[in-house]
């Protein structure tokens, strides 16, 4: 590996990249307002802001895929290759998507070459294709196999791939879209490394995130979107994380946002110590086996109106017991009672309607509907309540949903809107919102604020916190944010498939909960 | 205290949620440009068809088209059902050609190449219905339950179900159908056929359930996204399966009709005449995706009728006999572009 050397950064280099004035439209929606951005050379910029500030659009141009209604991108000084030139692009500019980008099917060497495979008189030169995936990745330190097939990395992995892929093609500037969002804490450490060992080797960052510890772990600058414009940029070592978040909110919303915001920091219920609706869930000996994931005769208890929290890596078994208490995953062994009434494995539906409502891990695979408009994902869990005769008006969906809608923030160009043309954040309202409909008293929550922005987040764990509270139904929050498990009364770590430990005294201690999903602490 | 808050958030969020209202309301009005994407092209089509041939804009011409259209009509509106779900199925058009075959065949007399079991002519129509019913079963079994892929099962399934019409009745072509067997497909009612009435109200009763029905949503969202559904806790294998059978039953009901127009199921009814391509295409054109989760019987049927009226047109065109198909498969690719280009990206997936 090549000495690492920190580059004195040169002033008068050309910026990697370079936006000058980047204007965006897309129908009436102004997506971008005169983005003027440069990226320098070894830097790491961190790229911040709420749902819908414009990153993706950004992104989007900046690599490419989109061009500007106005606005110029010089990459290292030189103009920007026409749209079309695909080819001239990715030899400059790469961006790493959080959905990963290879093909599942070839091996690491075919993804690295992917459409350009190195030839000789139109014939694939295997070996040398080989050969070149293995010096790229030995010459910037990464250890990934070139003759695997890509459907058997792990997601860390296959982002190694796609990295290599980008430098292999002679960029020097990546874009990292939220690159940590389905990465297990120390697959993100080891990212970190990598970007650290870039950066040192004189190649530009931009890291787009919503985490803002990540960008005050890595980033050496910082630029905030608002609405479409740049409403602030600076060193990293200028700013503090208020500093960002009021950037990111604007000046006259921070009030609001906050209260939200802490809202759920000093917890207290709502419903004076309301008692459990429902009846207590019992999760007796659960196993289950599958690649990936393993689950050791796990029992666990969430009485009536208890608000219990499952934590872990990923691997652990955390978000499988919960799907399988969800009746979304079928258990090997073992079995789920509520109360007396002893669910059906596998069963979703029977788990509905024994009452447990469910915010699913992953809302674009499991979350909504996307043709379907807002209103009708929302009522879906209670379409058999609200059917006359088997028929549903459309005017009682809508008033049915339309509380919910309100009690979420949800922002929507009416209920009927699809759901796909909602923002991410507003996405998993609707998710969310379709779990609270059926008036549960279990509701199963799977990292219930994943990919949300800070205020949303905020608002949705603060509803959860609430309702809970009213309606004295249990919560069972499966999740890796740590974030989310302010809410709970009491966390339970599971390692391996096994529960290691357990908190119940809140506030939970940050360290000691990575620690114990470490598999380190106090047993 | 936090109350006051979340309602000014809630408050942010209506005054956003107008804004977005309003500019939606363009996008609005481009998609129902989409429902009635065809429209336009019909009102072309009968101009043309007026000019062409004196005789076009008949009475009797016009219920022609409709008799004609409403067996294939009813066949489009199963093949819809199983592509919202996110299906296909390729052997409707054996379904259509085995069940009034296997019914006739119970019927009629050894004479009219029965099997002289000479049943019941209601029994048989219990019987017809019936074997759409296995049909449809049997691939939702195997599809549904069997996680086999529905292409290559239901393409299976054509070829089964085909050479059994065949087998049956060694290529004959049973004939002198009781009058209450033909009814659906041969009487009419004053100038209007029976078979364009049932096939309308079909049409309109699954586009009503389509619409409101809590199933009919459900297939909405077993095809829009299955994993959603079933998260949300809908009985999507239960819906699949009885959407492949109902699919089935409607093609079963088709055969019937065609049966009763021409008095006699003839070997090649269905697979013969390869009535699959102009079920899928009617579907498609309409605006049904192959994807599932999309598509509706306003944009079905305004498929059905101009196939049909295209169909009319060339055959009181005379067109040449042996160039006939060829037209036919022009007139059909040029079609499925008219409503991309028109409807957007509603037929393009």
């Amino acid at each position: 590996m090549r000495e690492p050397v920190i580059p004195a950064a040169d002033p008068q280099a050309a910026p990697a990249v370079e936006a000058a004035g980047i204007h965006k439209r897309f129908g009436s929606t102004r997506a971008l307002r005169g983005v003027d951005l440069s990226l320098q050379p070894g830097r790491c910029l961190g790229l911040v802001g709420r749902n819908g500030a414009g990153k993706s659009t950004l992104v989007s141009i900046l690599s490419g895929l989109v061009a500007p209604d106005a606005g110029e991108v010089r990459l290292d000084g030189r103009p920007a290759p026409s749209l079309g030139d695909i080819a001239a692009w990715r030899g400059r500019i790469a961006a790493v998507f959080q959905h990963s980008m290879v093909v599942p099917n070839l091996t690491v060497a075919e993804n690295v070459f992917l459409g350009r495979p190195p030839a000789r008189r139109g014939v694939v030169d295997w070996r040398r294709m080989r050969e070149q995936t293995r010096k790229v990745m030995t010459d910037w330190g990464f250890d990934v196999n070139a003759d695997t097939a890509c459907g058997n990395l792990t997601v860390e992995q296959r982002q190694v791939v796609e990295i290599t892929r980008a430098l292999a093609a002679g960029t020097r500037c990546l874009l990292l879209d939220e690159p940590t969002a389905a990465l297990e804490r120390g697959a993100a450490q080891r990212l970190f490394e990598r970007i650290r060992q870039l950066q040192v080797q004189g190649v530009a960052i931009l890291y787009i995130s919503h985490h803002l510890e990540e960008v005050f772990e890595i980033c050496t600058d910082v630029a905030v979107l608002r609405d479409g414009e740049l409403v602030r940029t600076a060193p990293l070592a200028e700013v503090t994380k208020d500093d960002l978040v009021t950037a990111m909110v604007g000046e006259q919303n921070i009030s609001a946002e906050r209260t939200v915001a802490s809202a759920s920091a000093p917890r207290e219920r709502a419903g004076a110590a309301a008692a459990g609706a429902g009846p207590d869930l019992l999760v007796e000996g659960v196993t289950f086996a599958s690649p990936g994931v393993f689950l050791g005769n796990v029992s666990l208890t969430v009485r009536a109106g208890e608000r219990v929290g499952v934590t872990g890596l990923r691997g652990s078994g955390a978000t499988t017991l919960a799907r399988i208490v969800a009746g979304a995953t079928a258990p090997d062994v073992g079995q789920v009672r509520l109360g007396d009434r002893v669910l059906r494995p596998g069963d979703r539906a029977g788990a509905l309607r024994a009452g447990i409502g469910y915010i699913p891990e992953d809302r674009q695979a499991d979350g909504f509907v996307p043709l379907l408009g807002a209103a009708e994902n929302i009522a879906m869990t209670i379409t058999d309540r609200i059917a006359r005769g088997g028929f549903i008006s459309p005017r009682t969906r809508e008033a049915r949903a339309a509380p919910l809608a309100r009690r979420l923030s949800l922002v929507s160009a009416g209920l009927g809107q699809p759901v796909r043309e909602l923002s991410g954040g507003n996405q998993q309202k609707v998710t969310v919102a379709r779990a609270l409909a059926s008036d549960p008293v279990l509701i199963v929550a799977i990292t219930p604020t994943r990919g949300v922005d800070v205020a949303s987040k905020e608002l949705l764990l603060s509803e959860l916190d609430r309702i809970t509270g009213q309606t004295g139904a249990s919560l069972l929050l499966a999740s890796d944010e740590l974030d989310d498990l302010v809410i709970c009364d009491r966390v339970v770590v599971l390692v391996r498939g096994e529960i290691f430990t357990e908190f119940t005294e809140p506030p939970f201690d940050r360290e000691a909960l990575i620690a114990a999903s470490e598999g380190m602490g106090a047993k | 205290m936090s109350d006051t808050k979340n309602n000014l958030a809630a408050l942010a969020a209506d005054v956003e949620s107008a804004l977005a209202r309003r500019r939606s309301r363009s996008a609005a009005a481009i998609s129902w440009v989409r429902e009635a994407a065809l429209l336009p092209v019909l009102a072309v089509l009968l101009v043309v068809g007026s000019i062409l041939n004196s005789h076009f804009l008949t009475v009797s011409n016009m219920t022609g088209i409709g008799q004609q259209a409403s067996a294939l009509g009813v066949v489009v509106v199963g093949e819809s059902l199983i592509l919202l779900i996110g299906g296909m199925d390729l052997s409707l058009e054996s379904t259509y050609g085995l069940a009034p075959m296997l019914a006739a065949w119970l019927i009629v007399p050894v004479a009219a190449f029965g099997d002289g079991l000479l049943l019941n002519p209601y029994l048989g129509i219990v019987i017809l219905l019936a074997v759409g019913a296995a049909a449809g079963l049997v691939n939702g079994l195997l599809i549904v339950k069997g996680r086999l892929n529905g292409f290559i099962v239901t393409l299976g399934m054509t070829i089964l179900l085909a050479g059994i019409q065949d087998g049956i009745v060694k290529g004959q072509a049973p004939f002198n159908l009781p009058q209450a067997f033909g009814y659906l497909g041969a009487a009419a009612i004053g100038a209007v056929p029976v078979s364009l009435i049932v096939a309308a109200v079909i049409f309109v009763l699954t586009g009503l359930f389509l619409r409101y029905h809590r199933l009919g949503r459900a297939i909405y969202a077993v095809g829009g996204n299955r994993e959603a559904a079933r998260a949300a806790g809908i009985r999507v294998d239960s819906v699949r399966m009885g959407v492949y059978v109902a699919g089935s039953i409607l093609a079963a009901i088709g055969g019937l009709m065609e049966a009763g127009r021409v008095s006699s199921v003839t070997p090649t009814q269905g697979y013969g005449e390869g009535i699959i391509f102009p079920v899928f295409a009617a579907a498609v054109i309409g605006g049904v995706s192959l994807q599932g989760g999309r598509g509706n019987m306003v944009g079905a049927a305004s498929g059905v009728i101009l196939l049909g009226v295209v169909q009319n047109i060339l055959e009181l065109e005379n067109a040449p006999n042996y160039w006939i198909d060829a037209i036919d498969g022009g007139v059909i690719l040029f079609a499925l572009i008219l409503a991309r280009v028109i409807g957007g990206e509603a037929s393009a997936e």
